[in-house]
């Protein structure tokens, strides 16, 4: 029995599966267009989706030179927010007082509003990648913090009483059941940050960067050219689905055995 | 008579005020297949619970090979009523759990595990994981899983409850030729009185919470037993299902 499928029957599916959501997305560009060329719109309050994408042509270089600040900043960001998350995730695991300490600080940080924050950020740390990274990281956090903090709660008693029937310590239990357990918890928490990675990013830049794309549609707003706004704004959206496209890529191959459940042996 | 492997004496359990265990006193000798068989809910799976060391005992001794229980000693393998497979781990892996947790590597683990899986009917599942099993292959590799571990003595919760009725029959035949040609030392709790008379030697009846020993019955059937119509069977069906629902203290 083999449960590898052909090329052609891996792709075919994929396609009807994606089908509806490139029509919808399609349908909606479509509109946009046909809007702002017929309703009679300066381009100046809403530019067509041609001319976004014209402009994003024209202006590529600076769009790309800036691109890279930001992919930076997301990048480094989210592996200290990962990291940081992993670590206290294991300490509240051990530690129930721990958890009682800690917890209430990383709530308390999640109510401090981004707008009031990233500014003081950027005065006390510059302009520099420090500041970016420590805003990404505040964002996304406390989301992967509790996604792992679930994901453990998450395993099944049977299996944990059966290690410890084995005589295995809480170290293994920890190791062999707890961890693997939270893996769908912390692939969903981390699809879910890795979209406020990329807004965080921004959101430190626009406060105060010398380069990258929330400074870049700063400038852009400022000069009244909502076309590059929009074009800035198409770059992050296509960074945050290729970020995301890739923590689905990495889940896929962490766990071969998640959509075992759904094509079950015939 | 052989000196019992595993002894209970008045095991007690509260919890909470409330008497779970009031009475439990029970032998299995070595070699013995013993059933522990009563109503649901009556705290059969406590009795596993306090000899695994998942809880304490309220009262009474546990002797093993005449020696009481102490702390750290596992002669114990444990088989919980749902097969609790990782999974995570392909079937190889989840079976050579006890091992590793015992300290061996998981190549040598996988070399002690891998010449029994055509015994246990997985033959050639070794790298599925558990979602591609059938319901009597998870149990069968919950049961590779236990026994591998060589422990002195089987605990099995429920096996096959999980079970729809005829792969349990089928389970339960399998169950019993392995025992026949391994003879472990098992000790069996199940609510399936069938089942109970199907692979026991001694059975014993326990009473609603807080549960005390109701009956101890010696199933003297020969083995292999395939004639559970036989008039002996059906006799001692009858009064276990007689003292189960009319328990009389």
């Amino acid at each position: 029995m083999s449960t590898s499928r052909t090329r052609a029957g891996v792709f075919a599916p994929v396609f009807s599966k994606i089908a509806p959501a490139l029509l919808s997305v399609g349908t909606l560009v479509v509109a946009w267009e046909l809007y702002a060329r017929f309703s009679g719109i300066s381009a100046i309050m809403l530019p067509a989706p041609s001319r976004v994408i014209g402009q994003a042509l024209e202006h590529r270089q600076a769009l790309f030179d800036n691109t890279l600040p930001t992919i930076r900043a997301t990048v480094f960001g989210f592996g200290c927010s990962l990291t940081a998350a992993f670590v206290f995730s294991v300490l509240v695991d051990f530690s129930g007082r721990l958890r009682r300490a800690l917890f209430p600080v990383f709530i308390i940080s999640q109510t401090l509003p981004l707008v009031a924050i990233a500014p003081l950020v950027v005065l006390w740390f510059g302009f520099g990648l420090a500041p970016k990274i420590m805003l990404v990281a505040l964002v996304t956090f406390f989301p992967m913090l509790v996604a792992l903090v679930q994901g453990y709660a998450a395993t099944d008693d049977d299996i944990q009483s059966l290690l410890a029937s084995m005589g295995a310590s809480r170290v293994r239990v920890f190791l062999l059941a707890r961890l693997p357990s939270s893996l769908p918890y912390f692939f969903a928490g981390l699809r879910i940050s890795i979209t406020y990675a990329v807004v965080g990013a921004i959101f430190a830049e626009y406060a105060g960067a010398a380069k990258g794309l929330g400074i870049y549609i700063l400038n852009a707003k400022n000069n009244f050219r909502p076309g590059l706004v929009l074009a800035a704004v198409l770059v992050c959206a296509t960074l945050t689905l290729v970020l995301f496209g890739i923590t689905v890529l990495i889940q896929r191959v962490a766990m071969p055995w998640e959509r075992l459940d759904q094509g079950r042996r015939r | 008579m052989s000196a019992p492997r595993l002894e209970l004496r008045q095991l007690r359990k509260r919890f909470d005020g409330l008497d779970v265990l009031a009475d439990i006193s029970l032998t299995v000798r070595p070699g013995e297949f013993v059933s522990i068989l009563g109503p649901s809910g009556c705290g059969k799976s406590t009795i596993f619970k306090l000899l695994t060391g998942a809880l304490q005992t309220d009262g009474g001794e546990v002797l093993f090979d005449g020696t009481p229980l102490e702390d750290g000693r596992r002669p114990f393998a444990f088989m919980p009523q749902r097969d609790a497979l990782m999974p995570w781990r392909r079937i190889i892996d989840n079976t050579t759990l006890g091992l590793e947790v015992q300290g061996l590597s998981r190549s040598q683990a996988r070399e002690k595990v891998a010449p029994l899986f055509a015994e246990f009917g997985l033959d050639g599942f070794e790298r599925h994981y558990p979602a591609q099993l059938s319901g009597g292959m998870r149990q069968r590799a919950a049961l590779l899983r236990t026994v591998v571990q060589q422990r002195d003595m089987l605990l099995l919760d429920e096996p096959f409850s999980a079970l729809d009725a005829l792969t349990r029959a089928g389970m339960q035949r399998w169950l019993q030729a392995m025992w026949e040609r391994h003879r472990w030392t098992a000790l069996l709790i199940t609510h399936d009185v069938r089942e109970a008379v199907f692979l026991s030697d001694r059975i014993y009846v326990l009473t609603e919470r807080p549960a005390r020993v109701l009956d101890e019955i010696t199933v003297s059937l020969p083995h292999p037993r395939t004639d559970l119509a036989s008039p002996e069977a059906s006799a001692i069906e009858a009064r276990l299902l007689q003292t189960l629902l009319n328990p009389q203290p």
